[in-house]
């Protein structure tokens, strides 16, 4: 297919592969985390790691806006949709995401609740049309790519007077996430997770542009290239960083020049920076709480914000135990380093978040990585399902 | 004296009608609905006898019984609608025993106030699908539900079919060295429904696929008698059946990304959806498994019949005791390939 085959060249791949194995030095490593979950689905998917050589090792971040998400605010949702009444519509892969005692927005819809899967903000907006007599509430979630549109579903819920519309947000930030990896304690001082060096995010960026990587770059001394989502972009950027760390150099790169210019979308960002502001503080899964990491509704759209028309107050509710996936989204842990991965946490029966999204670590890992590490994983077949089919 | 003929019933209003209660109620509407669309429609000798039961003889050899309940969103399709689909879908499911398919029942569950235009359509829809396949609705049922109890037409079908002596053909049957093949292009019907629905619609001339595959299973029987293993790749699409016969066979697979068939349109809308074409379904298609040394006859029988002029090879059984369906990727790599979690989209057949 045009202009998808292209990025999926495996002869390309090939060249790219062995022209990262003759410039990564064998006396160093390169330890490079890849920030968005659009990156590591691709490195599984496509089995990239097969083509890298043993000491370029892929880390894989926090970026996978399913993941980060923590059990209070999805605790939050289920309350919310538990309203008489009440619509809540949700990107599909939240539905699944494990909240408190068990339950998750999915089991709340089995129970009774009105819960829709939709595919954009705008959805919503009709939604909330169809059902003038119903109170709709938008659950947004998501990193810069996904905040536009909600901008646009809040500005345009006011021009139409939409008065049964309003919206849960739970947009998060980019940088801040990056900053917090920067600045713990596993990074700066234990030194327990290498980091040498970033992949950028591909979607957010065609947003908020390359520009806001320049400072992590500078101030960190670890070098940036920002890649697109197909699996060449990711090889491309691996041997670009390989080259940096070579060098001694920590620049913000742009492989993704087809989408990412250094100012990103000048109309999306205004758009975004007339209906939300910083929140002070917000709690995300695996970081915790990460200050000015999360946007909330401006005052002039506070008729839309559910979270004053509710009265909904967070509350922390701590992680399963036995999961990793804090430490996993820290870039500490791998999947395979959690007790309870492919045995009691599956894709069918997600522990943690990551196993959720098919852009967590785990989920992608076990989707599509497993049997390379079957002791893991022995003993676990899925049920016969073919004579009900 | 009234000019009205004594005897007379006024015929259901196919054009403005809807269905209501009295249609399930056991009483004269029902009888009437019966008679004028399904008794009409199926016609045959078993139905004109107006039992509640069909008797039928059988010759020797094992029988095959096979039941399938569709609920598919919308009705209506590209290439086809709910009539077509669900005599399609239980045939299938009888020939991929390697059985000849004689005979269906049918059990209709409507929704009170459904236009009885729609249902003719289904039902004449579903009487040209059995007569095409010869394969006959000898009985069937009919239960009208509350609106909003229903949406509008559920169809279950039963199949029987008797196997031909000397085939032997079971999801267990896969053995390491067998290759894999596929007769045609991989997920038709599930971007056909897809491109339909409310909150994705998207223009495309994609149609279903669904098709009768017992002539194909027939020729392909004909060719190799010794085929190991037959499925239809439904609900969770090519994926999900090759991890059921790997589950079941106990053994390992390797497909090749490189020699699936995929149309380019269904490629670029399950780009365009974040959905993989491995895992969207299929109603007109099937996955052979046999020894290596049948493969190249069975892949040629499949090639010259119309529903399987895109067969190809895609693979190999191998040893694996985890029971693994591997892919080696256009890319380079090696994946899994997973059963589907989930749900990848409700209501598909």
């Amino acid at each position: 297919m045009k202009y998808i085959d292209e990025f999926r060249d495996g002869e390309l791949a090939r060249r790219l592969a062995s022209a990262i194995a003759r410039e990564a030095r064998p006396e160093r490593s390169y330890n490079l985390m890849e920030f968005c979950g659009g990156h590591t689905h691709a490195i599984s998917r496509y089995g990239l790691k097969d083509l890298l050589p043993a000491n370029v090792n892929m880390i894989h971040g926090p970026g996978c806006p399913v993941c980060v998400l923590p059990v209070g605010r999805i605790d939050n949702a289920i309350a919310l949709a538990a309203r008489p009444g009440l619509i809540l519509c949700t990107y599909a892969d939240t539905m699944r995401v494990p909240a408190s005692k068990g339950t998750s927005l999915l089991k709340a819809k089995a129970r009774g609740a009105d819960i829709r899967m939709i595919y954009s903000s705008a959805d919503a907006i009709r939604i909330a049309q169809e059902n003038p007599d119903r109170d709709v509430v938008f659950f947004a979630i998501g990193f810069e790519t996904t905040t536009p549109p909600t901008a646009v579903a809040i500005t345009q819920a006011m021009a139409l007077g939409l008065a049964n519309f309003s919206v849960f947000c739970n947009h998060v930030l980019t940088p801040a996430a990056i900053s917090n990896i920067l600045e713990s304690k596993d990074v700066r001082a234990l030194g327990t997770v290498p980091l040498d060096g970033f992949i950028g995010p591909a979607h957010v960026s065609t947003v908020i542009g390359s520009q806001p990587y320049e400072y992590f770059a500078e101030e960190y001394q670890r070098p940036v290239v920002i890649a697109g989502f197909e699996p060449l972009d990711v090889m491309q950027a691996i041997l670009m960083l390989v080259r940096q760390l070579n060098d001694g150099r920590a620049e913000v790169e742009n492989e993704f020049t087809r989408a990412v210019t250094r100012d990103g979308n000048a109309k999306a960002k205004a758009l975004v920076a007339e209906v939300f502001e910083l929140r002070r503080s917000f709690e995300w899964r695996g970081l915790g709480e990460v200050p000015y990491s999360a946007l909330r509704i401006k005052e002039k759209y506070g008729d839309f914000d559910a979270e004053a028309r509710y009265g909904i107050t967070y509350r922390s509710v701590p992680d399963n135990k036995a999961c990793e996936c804090g430490a996993i989204l820290r870039g500490v842990k791998k999947p395979t380093d959690c007790k309870v991965f492919g045995t009691v946490c599956t894709p069918e029966n997600p522990i943690g978040s990551c196993m959720v999204s098919s852009e967590g670590a785990c989920a992608a890992h076990y989707a599509y990585g497993r049997f390379k590490d079957v002791a893991m994983v022995a003993g676990t077949p899925a049920p016969a399902t073919a004579p009900f089919a | 004296m009234s000019a009205v003929r004594s005897g007379y019933v006024r015929p259901v209003d196919f054009k403005h009608g809807h269905v209501d209660m009295t249609h399930g109620g056991g009483g004269r509407a029902m009888a009437q609905l019966i008679d004028e669309l399904f008794v009409r429609a199926f016609d045959n000798e078993w139905l004109r006898q107006a039992n509640d039961q069909a008797a039928f003889r059988v010759g020797a050899g094992r029988m095959v019984m096979a039941t399938d309940s569709h609920v598919v969103s919308p009705l209506f399709f590209p290439g086809g609608d709910i009539g077509c689909l669900c005599v399609h879908g239980t045939i299938n499911d009888v020939a991929m025993s390697g059985a000849t398919p004689l005979y269906l029942a049918a059990g209709f569950i409507l929704e009170e106030g459904f236009p009885l235009a729609d249902l003719k359509r289904i039902v004449e829809s579903m009487a040209a699908a059995a007569r095409d396949a010869h394969v006959p609705v000898i009985t069937g049922d009919t239960k009208v539900v509350e609106k909003g109890k229903g949406d509008g037409v559920f169809i279950t079908t039963t199949g029987v079919g008797v196997i031909p002596a000397g085939i032997d053909i079971s999801g267990d049957r896969a053995r390491p060295g067998d290759r894999i093949l596929v007769s045609g292009t991989m997920g038709d019907h599930g971007v056909a429904i897809m491109s339909l629905r409310e909150n994705l619609t998207f223009d495309t001339t994609i149609r279903s696929d669904t098709a009768a595959l017992h002539d194909l299973v027939a020729a392909m029987i004909a060719a190799v008698p010794g085929i190991h293993c037959l499925r239809d790749p439904t609900r969770g699409g090519l994926a999900t059946t090759l991890n059921e016969l790997a589950h079941q066979s106990g053994c390992g697979m390797v497909i090749g990304e490189k020699h699936i068939p995929v149309n380019g349109q269904v490629q670029a809308a399950c780009e365009f959806l974040g959905l993989d074409p491995l895992y969207v379904a299929n109603e007109g298609k099937l996955v052979a498994i046999c020894a290596a040394e049948d493969a190249d006859r069975l892949l040629a029988a499949m090639r010259g019949h119309p529903l399987g002029k895109d067969a190809a090879i895609i693979g190999d059984v191998i040893p694996d005791s985890h029971q693994f369906v591997q892919m080696d990727t256009s890319f380079g790599g090696r994946r899994v390939v997973d059963w589907l979690t989930g749900e990848q989209l409700p209501r598909i057949c």
